[in-house]
């Protein structure tokens, strides 16, 4: 009879965990292709822009987000709609630079990270680089050139896992020559 | 909680990545390792995680339910549709709308793709039985898709 709820919640736990294991089981055999870890890093950071770029027609379609006037706004969606989506979580958005082209995502828990300790000679290993290429090829998709980095890392020592997203330029839409 | 697409982006990622790694005459072989052994990993773990509450499998043909039933609706969302055994070892899960077959096509394009698309999954239930306490090999086979079977082969130790 608890039988029931336990397999209700474990069902949900299950899924994210699923996620998390294969993204490990991912980052070792790049760890075993990979001589070294800004290799590596940069490999997770070209799949997530893969991944991003394709990851927005699905958030658009099932969230009812509208057009972002402003940088701002961008982060409240990235932060409360699109991270809640997907990984469940809510990171609170900070640290704003005062041009107001660069905020900070704080997170409290990283998904990615459950389960995982860095070993010492994999000390430059950026573990969560796919989420940077994500976001990257995410917002290039609705026109937004950003930069995306990890301030703190909580895999490396820090408390907190910090993403930092800068505000590049906007994409200007290419049409097809001839075009007027 | 992340999201099942989340998942399945992944699992594309992957296999692009790996087949872009393996290139060569034996590439369909060698990818098709590398994502079941990754797969095999994954399994030992999920299955470590989900079942920690659950009671002693009874037999066999249990844990093989188990795993059409509750390990594939966590994974998959839904339950195998068919399972057949001939009660001697062999079992055969049929899935007929197999969630990681259904973005690749419907029909019968791309078939010579499909392995690697399989190959993942086939590792995750060699991997969940691994740490079950039972050996196994694990393939697939996929005529129309998004329809595909799983075959598993217990060896008795």
């Amino acid at each position: 009879m608890s039988r029931q709820s336990n397999r209700a919640t474990d069902s949900k736990k299950m899924n994210s965990e699923l996620f998390t294991l294969t993204y490990g089981a991912l980052v070792t055999q790049l760890c075993k292709d990979y001589e070294n870890d800004e290799e590596v890093n940069k490999q997770l950071d070209k799949m997530g822009y893969n991944i991003g770029v394709r990851l927005i027609e699905d958030f658009l379609a099932r969230s009812s987000v509208g057009r972002c006037h402003d940088f701002r706004e961008t982060a409240d969606v990235i932060a409360k709609v699109a991270f809640k989506m997907y990984l469940g979580i809510t990171p609170s958005v900070t640290n704003w630079s005062p041009a107001g082209d660069e905020f900070s995502l704080i997170l409290e828990s990283n998904p990615l990270v459950d389960f995982v300790e860095l070993p010492d000679n994999h000390s430059n290993l950026v573990y969560s680089s796919l989420l940077c290429g994500v976001l990257r090829g995410a917002l290039e998709m609705v026109q937004m050139a950003v930069d995306v980095r990890f301030a703190q890392d909580t895999l490396r020592g820090d408390s907190v896992t910090e993403i930092r997203m800068k505000f590049i330029k906007r994409i200007e839409e290419n049409l097809p020559a001839g075009d007027e | 909680m992340a999201d099942e697409a989340l998942f399945q982006f992944l699992h594309s990622e992957i296999i692009q990545y790996v087949n872009s790694v393996e290139s060569g005459e034996s590439e369909n072989g060698r990818c098709v390792s590398k994502l079941e052994s990754m797969g095999f990993r994954v399994g030992q773990g999920l299955i470590e995680r989900f079942t920690k509450d659950t009671p002693r499998f009874k037999d066999e043909l249990d844990f093989m339910k188990f795993i059409c039933k509750d390990f594939w609706t966590s994974v998959f969302k839904k339950q195998i549709d068919n399972l057949r055994t001939n009660h001697q070892g062999i079992y055969v899960l049929q899935d007929n709308k197999f969630r990681l077959l259904s973005q690749l096509s419907s029909g019968k394009q791309y078939l010579e793709h499909a392995p690697k698309f399989l190959a993942f999954t086939c590792g995750l239930v060699r991997g969940a039985l691994s740490n079950l306490g039972v050996k196994s090999i694990v393939t697939a086979e996929v005529s129309v898709m998004p329809a595909c079977k799983f075959q598993v082969m217990i060896q008795k130790m």
